[in-house]
């Protein structure tokens, strides 16, 4: 994946190779009821589509919606490349995988079901990245881990002091702990994560195999980047799906044979397509 | 009623019979119990609104002080008016603002200072339940003056997260052709324990329920109401630990629908069963006064489990949402049960097996404003192929009559929708409708076939699970993950610290009224005459 590739050209195809043709719709905040009007929101969508590089573009179809806004269906020609050799793609360390792929793989490679423990630390008192994670309901079209049959889940809600979750998830045997921070003043998420991580290091005695469980922390204002200086094992950003999370816990807890998985890779959707724009 | 699908009257009626005997636990587990949101929402309806620097509302510091001092056991209004009367303060505001500061002494007041008392909080909750009554006759006067449009009610959603961007948007909707606006609530609101307060402009993928958002938006629509010559209806959410608090403020601010499940906070939010069911029973009592229509999430089933296998799971929470309804007052017409289009379109007949279990709802629950829920799980992110499904979901429902279609948007699961996707969406609504809207009437499945067929079995299936928790009772089925999968222990998820036994002598103002003026207007026997009576 390097820029030393030969480049690798193509183009968009319509119906004949190379012809570049492609189709838009969009929507203008122009009216669109007088003669008048029709013909400059035309001219309008026109304007747009060829300075986003559609020539020669077409607007087939035109509808004003309300009084104020028209929107466009356009087809046109672009007469941009597309060099292969420089698309990246960055491999995350482990697959994506269903939830039904999750759970084989739990029962396949761990034999029982795998334990969370989820909490808010310190005084955050905002659990909606938490429940989006952990609840049933998740978010963004994605269930929560309490939706996979091979995850226990147990859900310690808000201003879970590090002793209380420490002990919580040695009763509960736990796999892993997931912890989430929303609004910290100042730079509170990160004191509070390094305190966890120190205090489940001394307490890793109170687990099996004296081994802490599996640190997983979240939060919008968190650098994924810098999960070994707050010693835990991984950390999630903004915009973390619940299918995320179960994938990870299945790839660092359950390892090993393809629970039926990873060895039927779904596509393209273990690795991040970045488009490289220079 | 006549069925197009040969149901069995017996069966039909054996259905009602279990839903009722394993509800009617839980409704004496409710009538011996109260919560903390119960007893705010008596405050509320007082007229008690307001919060301190932080945003936490009075009727919390309020409810949280008498709690410490007396404990809840005989509700809040007797220790609160009791307070008021011989404490001299102005107005309720004043009591728990000093309540907040610890400054008030509270105590269960005995002889004539009780009767005072009773007498005080009485004429208070007459005061706050007229508002609720005339905003009610408000909603009757603006739908003579405007029109009531006929069904399906179409049902659009608006969630930017701020109060003053939704408002033109609603307008937008209604214009083009909405019936119903709801506005999607701030993500985990539901796992609030009080009701934020104010005009809000920011929210988690949604707007915050408030008393203000919800009087702004009403006005707002009202105003197109007219432009339009016909009435907007309006929907939030009460399910959450504050259900009897935001089905009072929606009582109070003339909101027309509010989605009220029986399962749904426990199932998918986690919160604690017994304070579900207590805190419902009341918002229903509300709703019922109120002239709200409830919305129930069994669509919400079909999210988390197979839509074929799970599909009499929604019939069972229909039937069991319907007698918790019916008990707390609520007329047919106010249960908008919901069921929704989630089959694998990859699965062979699938817009049959649709049409079955839409039909069997709809023959189940004839004179029900049925909610049907468009399809989102199979919604794939290719969007021409969304339209098409959307298509087939709009056809199922006018094939079936359902009351309200909540309009698909090809771009489910991609973003919130675009206006674009919007005016899409109604068009193709109003395609399906103008080009197939009478088709129900000619819609007669062949008898003994597939569909009918299907139909039987799901009420067949239900028969089963119904007997199972009757076996074992409601709360423990929960707690062994009969619906949506997951496991919710009676003593377990959010909230469970808010419920408090009843001591004798338990004074609720507000319930009094309620279920006096429910007794009078409801039948006292659920549902067991209907269908499958004859």
């Amino acid at each position: 994946m390097t820029a030393d590739r030969p480049a690798e050209i193509v183009r968009p195809y319509g119906d004949t190779t190379g012809d570049g043709r492609i189709q838009v719709s969009f929507t203008l905040p122009v009216p669109f009821s007088t003669p008048t009007e029709r013909a400059r929101a035309e001219g309008a969508a026109m304007q747009l589509a060829t300075k986003m590089g559609l020539e020669p573009a077409m607007v087939v179809h035109a509808k004003g919606m309300g009084p104020d806004y028209t929107f466009f269906v356009v087809y046109g020609r672009v007469s941009h490349l597309v060099d292969l050799s420089h698309v990246t793609v960055t491999e995350r360390e482990f697959p994506l995988l269903s939830s039904a792929e999750v759970n084989l793989r739990i029962r396949s490679n761990l034999g029982r079901k795998l334990v969370v423990v989820g909490a808010c630390i310190g005084t955050d008192a905002h659990t909606v990245g938490i429940d989006a994670i952990l609840n049933v309901k998740g978010h963004s079209g994605e269930k929560g881990l309490e939706y996979y049959r091979e995850i226990r889940v147990v859900n310690l809600g808000s201003q879970v002091a590090v002793p209380d979750l420490v002990a919580k998830a040695a009763a509960e045997s736990a796999d892993a702990v997931l912890v989430s921070q929303v609004v910290t003043q100042r730079d509170a998420h990160i004191s509070n994560a390094r305190d966890m991580s120190a205090a489940f290091e001394a307490g890793a005695g109170q687990f099996a195999g004296d081994r802490r469980p599996l640190l997983v922390v979240g939060g919008p204002r968190f650098d994924p980047s810098m999960a070994a200086d707050l010693g835990v094992d991984k950390i999630f950003g903004k915009g973390t799906t619940p299918g995320e999370v179960a994938s990870y816990l299945a790839y660092a807890l359950a390892p090993g044979g393809d629970g039926g998985g990873a060895a039927d890779p779904a596509g393209d959707s273990a690795a991040r397509v970045h488009g490289a724009a220079a | 009623m006549q069925t197009r699908l040969n149901l069995d009257p017996a069966i039909v009626r054996e259905a009602r019979a279990l839903a009722a005997t394993a509800g009617q636990p839980i409704v004496e587990m409710a009538k011996t119990h109260t919560t903390v949101s119960v007893e705010r929402a008596v405050l509320r309806l007082a007229g008690l609104k307001g919060a301190d620097a932080d945003g936490m509302p009075w009727v919390n510091h309020l409810v949280d002080a008498v709690r410490e001092a007396t404990g809840l056991e005989h509700g809040v209004a007797l220790p609160a008016w009791d307070a008021l009367l011989t404490g001299g303060y102005d107005s309720l505001a004043g009591l728990a603002q000093a309540a907040a500061l610890r400054t008030v002494s509270f105590r269960i007041p005995s002889g004539t200072d009780a009767v005072s008392a009773r007498q005080a909080a009485q004429a208070a909750l007459q005061a706050g339940i007229a508002r609720i009554d005339a905003s009610r006759a408000q909603r009757q006067a603006l739908i003579s003056q405007t029109a009531d449009p006929p069904k399906p009610w179409i049902y659009l959603i608006v969630a930017t997260g701020d109060i003053y961007e939704d408002i033109p948007q609603a307008q937008a909707a209604a214009r083009e052709g909405a019936d119903i606006i709801a506005v999607i609530r701030s993500t985990g609101q539901s796992l609030l324990d009080y009701v934020p307060e104010g005009a809000t402009r920011e929210g988690f993928a949604g707007t915050y329920a408030t008393q203000e958002n919800f009087r702004l938006m009403r006005a707002a629509l009202d105003e197109t109401s007219r432009e339009l010559g016909r009435y907007v209806r309006l929907t939030n959410y009460a399910s959450g630990l504050c259900m009897p608090e935001i089905a009072s403020l929606a009582g109070l601010e003339r909101l027309d629908m509010m989605l009220n499940d029986c399962m749904y906070g426990i199932i998918f939010r986690d919160i604690n069963p017994r304070r579900t069911f207590i805190d419902q029973r009341f918002s229903r009592q509300i709703h019922a006064r109120a002239g709200i229509i409830i919305n129930t999430g069994e669509d919400n089933y079909l999210t988390t489990a197979d839509a074929v296998d799970a599909a009499h799971t929604v019939v069972v929470s229909q039937l069991m949402n319907e007698f918790f309804g019916t008990e707390a007052g609520l007329a047919d017409s106010q249960l908008g049960l919901g069921h929704a289009f989630e089959i694998n379109p990859a699965v062979p007949d699938s817009f049959l097996l649709e049409l079955a279990h839409a039909q069997l709802v709809r023959e189940l629950f004839p004179d029900a404003p049925l909610k049907y829920m468009p399809p989102t799980k199979h919604m794939t992110g290719n969007v021409f192929a969304g339209y098409l499904l959307d298509a087939f979901f709009n056809l199922c429902g006018v094939m079936t009559d359902q009351s309200i279609l909540l309009v698909g948007m090809m771009t489910e699961g991609i973003h919130t929708p675009f206006l674009s996707d919007r005016d899409l969406a109604l068009e193709n609504v109003r395609y399906v409708r103008d080009a197939a809207g009478r088709l129900g009437e000619s819609f007669v499945p062949a008898p003994g076939g597939f569909i009918e067929q299907r139909a039987q079995q799901v009420l067949g299936e239900s028969i089963g699970l119904l007997r199972r928790i009757n076996s074992e009772g409601l709360l423990t089925a929960i707690a062994e993950g009969t619906f949506g999968i997951t496991k919710r222990p009676a003593d377990g998820g959010r909230g469970l610290d808010g419920v408090i036994s009843r001591a004798d002598g338990y004074f609720n103002p507000a319930s009094e009224i309620l279920e006096a003026g429910n007794e009078a207007a409801a039948p006292s026997a659920p549902a067991l005459t209907r269908m499958g009576a004859n």
